[in-house]
């Protein structure tokens, strides 16, 4: 009787193109929704994750996430050198100076002081150029967000020139760094060239970053360098969370996402679960003569379920559809870079479209099931 | 006058079928004591003016409602007796219907239309469909076996629901209003076919009509009013 079933839902073109209509720009909405949020969540550790030579973060006991920094002090990263299971530590600069081309183009730029001997936390990712001539005098890396914001229109090149704070740089190289919370260009440059960039501060260390000797987990060296200094040290991972979860508790962005979310949610449901409903309804006459001719009801529930999961699989097929295609393309641009239709949510939605469609069966079995036979002769 | 006496032939025996339907002051007497036989390899009619009953009582006798006191016997077994997936398995096997609105699904084809009952059965879909094309080409619709029912006139639907009825070979055939929705023609041919097919000696057949016309098809008739059957008719 399956196929029986397909063809009673197939035979109603409008109903059944308005089923698929509703299911697949619902999954489309979610989907698109559900990944630009925890893209957009993924970027506020964006510069924490692109730091692959260290896995421990040491900051300010007060620090929170990666934005709000207070500076430590240059004797800390001796401390936290001392402690034991450390097998290197380094410090890092993190400011927000101005960035000035010479055509006069400038904007705020997210400035990572590298440790000048081991240059570790440089983008490994390069487009142009390369890391290792951060050794250079007045030189810098810039990603390349950050360079098309500030040379709009103009093809990468090595050479340009930036004034940060009357300090005059060189671009040797443009990253792929990930692309930060704000639209900000993302500069590495030496510890010491670096802070030259700002007005100079008594301290200007933001981060020691640190990695344990082999043997020791950085969950456990984390735990060691807390006790032994006082000062705060979080994972890799840990300090990645720590800064969505402050975006997430500190600002309306789930909500307005969660609003949309569920509007998405309710429209499919309310949407699809209704055109079902008529659709059972103006079938009750077929589904009572099938019950008559012997059809039982659990063949008849199966029926509506397989109905129900076609439409939903096909509907959630062009959902995703589009939804890849959504991303394919705003992926590629530079503003919003690195947001990709996750697996995640592509399951997450999937699970959660199939309880629509079940959702939405429900009433229409519950309508076949209490249907009398008896009725085809009325 | 009620029912003749019980024959060795009678496939369907109803004796003093009541059925109520609503509670307290809502309650309707529907039938009202009903005796009633049909026999193998008769067509047996049940006429009567609308509202009388007729619906009620072919709709207990196949099972699609319990009466509320009485007896109905099918092929000497009481349906009542059985449980509901039962009593569904039961029906499968042992009955087909026509209907007067010929109940087609408009999504599948003619012959699609006719194997239901043998894909309710679980026969595979091909075997089915061949099975029921067959029947078709008996019943004259050789070159409407792949139409829609959209694209079939009313007599063409009509006699691929007989086709329905037919392709599992049951044991009674419940016919409901057959020609209400035809013309005296078309209503004619399908009376001729269901004489012509249906008729079986293991089979009866049952036809609630108020079409007069299609009268002298009838082995019995047996006039219904006011849910009794007051009168039987033998014609042949």
């Amino acid at each position: 009787m399956n196929f029986v079933a397909l063809r009673m839902l197939t035979g109603d073109r409008a109903k059944y193109l308005g089923l698929i209509f509703a299911i697949a720009f619902s999954t489309f909405l979610l989907e698109n929704q559900t990944s630009i949020f925890a893209g957009i969540m993924k970027r506020t550790g964006s510069q924490i994750a692109d730091v692959i030579d260290a896995n421990i973060w040491v900051m300010d006991p007060a620090t929170r996430y990666f934005e709000e920094t207070k500076a430590l002090k240059d004797t800390d990263l001796l401390r936290v050198r001392g402690v034991t299971g450390v097998d290197y530590a380094v410090r890092l600069f993190k400011g927000q100076p101005v960035a000035r081309t010479p055509k006069g183009n400038f904007s705020a730029a997210i400035v990572m002081g590298i440790d000048d001997a081991t240059l570790i936390g440089a983008p490994r990712k390069m487009i142009l150029g390369s890391w290792e001539r951060l050794r250079e005098p007045q030189s810098i890396v810039i990603d390349r967000g950050g360079y098309q914001l500030l040379f709009p229109g103009e093809p990468y090149q090595l050479g340009r020139t930036l004034e940060m704070n009357d300090h005059l740089v060189k671009i040797v190289g443009i990253s792929d760094a990930k692309a930060p919370f704000a639209s900000f260009p993302i500069i590495h440059a030496r510890y010491s060239e670096a802070v030259n960039f700002l007005g100079r501060e008594r301290s200007q260390m933001a981060f020691v970053l640190a990695r344990p000797v082999a043997g020791v987990t950085p969950e456990e060296l984390t735990k060691r360098i807390e006790a032994a200094t006082g000062l705060k040290a979080r994972t890799t991972d840990q300090f990645r969370w720590d800064c969505i979860n402050y975006y997430l508790e500190n600002t309306g962005i789930p909500v307005n996402f969660g609003i949309t979310i569920a509007i998405a949610l309710i429209v499919g449901l309310v949407v699809s679960g209704q055109t079902f409903y008529l659709f059972t309804v103006e079938n009750l006459k077929q589904f009572g003569a099938l019950k008559a001719i012997g059809v039982t009801n659990w063949r008849l529930v199966g029926m509506i379920l397989l109905q129900a999961v076609t439409v939903g699989f096909i509907g959630y097929a062009f959902g995703t559809g589009m939804g890849a295609a959504f991303f394919e393309f705003f992926g590629r641009q530079i503003a919003t870079r690195g947001i990709i239709l996750m697996w995640q949510n592509a399951v997450g939605v999937g699970v959660l479209m199939f309880l629509v469609v079940i959702g939405a069966s429900l009433l229409s079995i519950r309508r076949v099931l209490v249907l009398e036979p008896a009725t085809v002769f009325r | 006058m009620n029912a003749q006496p019980t024959s060795q032939t009678a496939a369907v025996r109803c004796r003093s079928v009541h059925k109520h339907f609503g509670q307290g002051d809502n309650r309707i007497h529907v039938l009202r004591g009903v005796d009633f036989e049909a026999n193998r390899g008769q067509l047996s009619f049940l006429v009567g003016p609308s509202g009388c009953g007729k619906t009620t009582l072919i709709s207990v006798i196949a099972g699609l409602l319990d009466t509320t006191d009485g007896k109905v016997e099918l092929f000497g077994e009481n349906t009542e007796d059985m449980g509901a997936e039962q009593r569904i398995l039961f029906r499968r096997r042992n009955l087909g219907f026509v209907f007067q609105q010929y109940n087609l699904l408009p999504a599948l084809t003619a012959a699609e239309n006719a194997a239901v009952p043998l894909l309710a059965a679980g026969v595979k879909r091909q075997e089915a469909v061949d099975r029921a094309t067959d029947l078709l080409v008996k019943l004259g619709l050789e070159s409407r076996a792949r139409e829609l029912p959209n694209k079939l006139s009313g007599g063409q639907q009509q006699r691929v629901a007989l086709a329905r009825a037919l392709v599992h070979e049951p044991r009674l055939i419940v016919c409901d209003e057959p020609t209400a929705a035809l013309d005296h023609a078309t209503g004619e041919a399908v009376m001729e076919l269901l004489a012509g097919s249906a008729v079986h000696p293991e089979r009866a057949v049952i036809v609630v009509t108020h079409d007069n016309r299609v009268f002298h098809f009838a082995d019995t008739i047996a006039h219904m009013d006011d849910g009794r059957i007051h009168r039987t008719e033998h014609r042949n």
